[in-house]
């Protein structure tokens, strides 16, 4: 007798907040080391945004940390590269720490030293960029190598963790305008391009999860959308086009990258705790009895 | 080569769950794990509501996405299809558990004890504080399994070889052994019946056969 009978999936609780922040400050602080890295050539110090980035991703390390079980054996998580995306992330997470700190020193002149340092400052930053860049996406790889949960596993949400940590970092440089010096315009324009890729992205990676995952999925991705378009996409885009044609665009600008902060770090929560149900079970066939022999 | 499997015969399973206290009592697994349950779904709207029975635990996948994910090596397939955890290497962070497909692992942060705040005698004599904050799930009782091997036992035919699951079940639904051995009980089995695999479509190649009816000419 064909039919497929299912058990009921349930909600994943093996990675809670924690987790989730790990996601939420890795995601923001590399993106904010490419978007630091980026503002360089126009004059912006690097110290500020570093050190708010190697705190971020420091942060969401440290969460981790306190969520595994075993905390003393930490330095296992280095054993398997062939294919862990969680041992590559941690291998990454060495060299980026490092080379970030030393273009913050180099940039404060904490060292003294007998040669001009802003030309490895940039070149420091840069390398910092793109070890970022691969941390971000060893995270997204994280998540998509998680079979048993079906709105992980949904490919798409690669590019969602990706694009979500540009904006962020963009985001994040945006709100620094308010304490170091007003960004240049060119970030309002990348952040305009970014949130609508964000946009999209999201977008595409909803259609996806709801033609594939568990219905309760579906539902809680579906209940945070239309905020996340209002507050992250439209509200965010009119203050980026106001900060673009104003002549004081401080507070607009910041106005947006608040907004594209709260709300990627409110999407990758809700990825990460609220539509994680796992894959449940399913028989496609029930058991014929009462026949000879059965 | 060997591939230790099993295969659960839903036309026989009554969900009387044997196989569940046999598995605890060998395992000693604290309340709420169940290295080995059995799923009891409905099937039906009323007046026309079937039960059905479905034993469930890990799937000794050949492709496993939990050895995959584990970041300490931790997890591993062994060459005989056992898919088993060092818990002397696992840190615990359930990257494992999230990639399983099957629900199949546990972790357990605390001593917990089935009657009260203090552990029974047995409980306090077997309690195993290695596997607190670790990952942990059926390992097809790989050491009886080993040691029935050792003895030129075969597992699956052997009681002293066998998962203690296997040898609980009173209505001969489980049935374990060697996939790769054509003369073994679950080749024949497999060969006698329709059967199928759970969430074969996420490509993992479950060690974990569902008979549901007999293969007719």
């Amino acid at each position: 007798m064909t039919a497929t009978v299912r058990g009921a999936p349930r909600l994943q609780r093996s990675w809670d907040s924690r987790a989730a922040c790990n996601f939420i400050c890795g995601g923001a602080g590399t993106g904010l080391l490419l978007a630091a890295a980026a503002a360089l050539p126009s004059g912006w110090p690097y110290a500020p945004a570093g050190v708010l980035a190697f705190a971020l991703i420091g942060f969401g390390l440290w969460m981790v940390w306190l969520e595994i079980g075993r905390p003393l054996r930490a330095l296992n998580v280095f054993f398997h590269p062939q294919t862990s995306w969680m041992t590559r992330e941690a291998l990454l997470a060495l060299p980026l720490l490092i080379i970030v700190g030393a273009a913050i020193l180099l940039d404060q002149r904490i060292v003294p030293l007998p040669f001009k340092t802003h030309g490895t400052v940039i070149d420091l930053a840069w390398a910092g960029a793109v070890l970022g860049l691969a941390f971000l996406y060893c995270q997204a790889r994280i998540l998509t190598a998680s079979k048993g949960v079906p709105a992980w596993r949904e490919p798409s949400l690669q590019s969602v963790i990706v694009i979500t940590g540009i904006t962020e970092g963009l985001g994040l440089l945006l709100l620094l305008g308010l304490a170091v010096a007003t960004p240049p315009s060119w970030v309002f324009a990348a952040g305009l391009v970014a949130l609508a890729a964000r946009a999209g992205a999201w977008e595409y990676y909803r259609r996806r999860v709801a033609a594939g995952a568990p219905a309760t999925a579906t539902a809680a991705l579906n209940r945070i959308s239309s905020p996340v378009h209002l507050l992250g996409h439209v509200l965010a885009a009119v203050l980026l086009i106001v900060a673009l044609i104003t002549p004081t665009p401080v507070l607009p600008a910041a106005g947006a990258g608040l907004a594209l902060v709260a709300v990627g770090a409110w999407l990758k929560f809700t990825v990460v705790t609220r539509a994680a149900f796992t894959q449940g079970f399913a028989i496609p066939f029930l058991p014929v009895r009462g026949r000879a022999g059965s | 080569m060997t591939r230790h499997v099993m295969v659960a015969d839903l036309r026989r399973c009554i969900g009387c769950q044997t196989c569940t206290a046999a598995c605890k009592q060998a395992n000693a697994t604290p309340p709420g794990v169940q290295w080995r349950r059995v799923l009891d779904l409905e099937v039906g709207e009323y007046p026309n509501v079937r039960r059905v029975f479905v034993p469930t635990g890990c799937q000794h996948c050949a492709d496993p996405p939990c050895e995959k994910v584990c970041p300490t090596t931790a997890t591993r397939r062994r060459p005989d299809g056992i898919v088993e955890i060092r818990y002397d290497l696992c840190i615990g962070c359930s990257a494992c558990m999230l990639a399983c497909p099957y629900d199949a692992r546990y972790k357990t942060e605390r001593r917990e004890y089935g009657f009260g705040e203090k552990p029974t005698e047995d409980e306090a004599m077997r309690a195993d504080d290695s596997l607190l904050g670790v990952a942990t799930k059926c390992n097809f009782c790989a050491d009886t399994v080993d040691a029935g091997v050792a003895r030129g036992l075969t597992p699956g035919e052997d009681p002293e070889a066998t998962p203690a699951c296997v040898n609980s079940c009173i209505s001969g639904a489980l049935v374990f052994g060697d996939i790769d051995d054509p003369k073994s009980g679950v080749s024949k089995l497999l060969d006698e019946n329709k059967h199928f695999r759970m969430h074969e479509d996420l490509g993992t190649d479950p060690g974990f056969y569902y008979v549901w009816d007999q293969d007719l000419p």
